[in-house]
């Protein structure tokens, strides 16, 4: 049974409770599937789907940055929109109940449109997270996620081709992420999602290479939070749009902590890889937590830090 | 998939680089050729470890000493307790042996063969074992494998033991079908040399290793499959080299 102590509201959209596992470090809930009911979470955010199919980076795409966290390069390999609407929603749908989050990412305008446009006709997929943390080809390879005037664009076109909730997942790799977040509050989108991963890198010092064949990848793990969570409450005090908070979550208390920046969900991303049930743990953690605070429902400490 | 907590028993140095570790723990389901995924204190990511045996609620691995994770782990005492991932990977293909399977290990690709020897010799089948090392002083399992009742046949590239050269250098006449595990040049040899149809297991620099983050995705002739999840075993010629 769900606590409702834990339930949240993104955009109309009722959860059970906060935590969605962060796209691509869940795949479409199969494997994790093995470990435990998926049916706990409060959502699921896919991994990122594009108009075609892709595989990806070379390898290794894979570097530990000691305990604080890993690098990754995958480059988005996904099977397309169409192979996941056919195939690995319908499977997904056998074994997960609850709103989907579908992570969308795109190489052009029209590209976001194309699965935009596809994904909106499903009716379980309750929220559109729109990735415009990736290189613009379209664009001269500008990120539409580092410059307000690409990410407001991006927005509008979504927010035509869709009814559904659009967030839009905000890249960390920029000067000034309010201004990013604010031009996507003015293009009309519902929500935002942040952060994406931080770029980095590591050297194998015996090789005296790069460990990633990419070069560069995105840091992830308990070494971002303390950014992610500036990030967040930044955002939350500069637009009105609701948040989902993302970046180094691991445990219940950090969830608390996400929220009270002023997040109203929080997505678990590299935990997920080290621990399987992360994200079952941190919901089965959260009611002792806000026993611990003196909380009775978890909604009420949003954007807390914010109130005075 | 399967989580549990694993009591180190022994853990003890074959050479001067390869080490052995006996764990006290839940062995159910666990098959030759699959690989359990261990967490280490103050490293983020787990580290990808081939079974070599499991039975009876004590699981053997044998790593190589070859960075931060395994050094590390060389340090561990008796006692200790670990959080592992077991029963990850899809595991050696038994029965496509036939009577008289050969199993070509080269280095630390040898541990996964134990496992996969043991049962075949319990099916009452007669693999050949052909093992190959740099030098003398990096030899260990022979002995064992030979125990189980396997032909043992042992290489050096140096030749400070056993024949001088390669694995492919070592092959039976007659063979029914064809197991490897080992590093990727000694794998495209056998691909070159070998008569029968097989299978080989591969290894890759791994996220989370049981499929999700797509960290370790190769190219293969049925499309893109993960050496983790999909593999780590492929049947010869599989995967696309590029």
């Amino acid at each position: 049974m769900a606590d409702n102590r834990l339930e949240i509201t993104l955009s109309g959209v009722r959860l059970d409770n906060p935590v969605i596992p962060a796209s691509g470090t869940f795949g479409f809930g199969q494997e994790m599937a093995e470990a435990y009911d998926i049916n706990c979470l409060g959502s699921l955010s896919f991994k990122g789907t594009t108009r075609e199919a892709r595989y990806g980076n070379p390898l290794p795409r894979i570097a530990e940055c000691g305990s604080y966290g890993m690098i990754n390069a995958v480059g988005l390999q996904n099977p397309g929109v169409e192979k996941v609407i056919e195939h690995e929603l319908p499977e997904l749908r056998r074994i997960f109940r609850k709103p989907i989050v579908a992570n969308i990412s795109g190489f052009s305008i029209e590209d976001y449109q194309y699965a935009c446009a596809l994904l909106d006709k499903e009716e379980q997929v309750e929220i559109l997270e729109v990735n415009i943390s990736c290189p613009n080809v379209h664009n001269g390879g500008m990120a539409f996620g580092t410059s307000p005037e690409a990410a407001a664009e991006v927005t509008r076109a979504v927010k035509a081709v869709t009814t559904k909730p659009v967030y839009m997942k905000l890249s960390p790799n920029v000067t000034d992420i309010v201004a990013i977040a604010k031009a996507c509050e003015e293009a009309g989108a519902d929500g935002l999602c942040l952060i994406n991963t931080m770029l980095g890198m590591r050297i194998d010092i015996r090789r005296k290479k790069p460990i990633i064949a990419n070069r560069y990848g995105g840091y992830s793990g308990p070494g971002i939070f303390p950014i992610a969570l500036r990030m967040v409450n930044q955002v939350a005090r500069a637009t009105k749009l609701p948040i989902i908070g993302c970046g180094g979550v691991g445990t219940a208390e950090d969830v608390v902590e996400m929220m009270m920046a002023g997040a109203t969900a929080v997505e678990v991303g590299a935990a997920n890889l080290v621990n399987p049930t992360a994200c079952k743990d941190i919901i089965d953690a959260l009611p002792r937590v806000l026993d611990e605070i003196g909380v009775e429902r978890l909604e009420d400490i949003i954007g807390v830090v914010n109130k005075d | 998939m399967r989580q549990g907590k694993y009591t180190i028993l022994k853990n003890e140095a074959l050479t001067a680089q390869v080490w052995r570790m006996e764990l006290a723990g839940d062995t159910e389901g666990i098959r030759p050729g699959q690989f359990v995924d261990i967490r280490l204190p103050e490293l983020f990511l787990r580290r990808p470890i081939s079974v070599c045996n499991a039975e009876e609620g004590v699981l053997t691995i044998i790593y190589k000493v070859v960075g931060k994770g395994t050094d590390l782990m060389r340090t561990l005492t008796a006692g200790t307790e670990l959080d592992l991932l077991t029963c990850l990977g899809n595991g050696y293909d038994l029965s496509q042996a036939g009577e008289k399977p050969l199993l070509l290990g080269g280095g630390v690709g040898v541990p996964p063969l134990y496992m996969l020897a043991k049962e075949l010799c319990r099916e009452g089948k007669r693999p050949v074992v052909v093992l190959g090392f740099n030098t003398a002083a990096e030899i260990f399992y022979a002995e064992e494998l030979a125990a189980l009742g396997c032909e043992v046949r042992v290489t050096t590239a140096d030749g400070s033991a056993g024949q001088k050269g390669f694995v492919t250098d070592a092959l039976p006449a007659e063979y029914t079908y064809f197991y490897a595990c080992g590093p990727l040049p000694m794998l495209r040899a056998i691909e070159r040399s070998c008569t029968s149809d097989g299978e080989m297991s591969y290894e890759e620099r791994m996220g989370c290793g049981f499929g999700v983050c797509v960290g370790c995705t190769v190219k293969t002739i049925a499309g893109y499959k993960r050496v983790c999840k999909d593999g780590p075993v492929f049947k010869v010629k599989e995967v696309i080299n590029e």
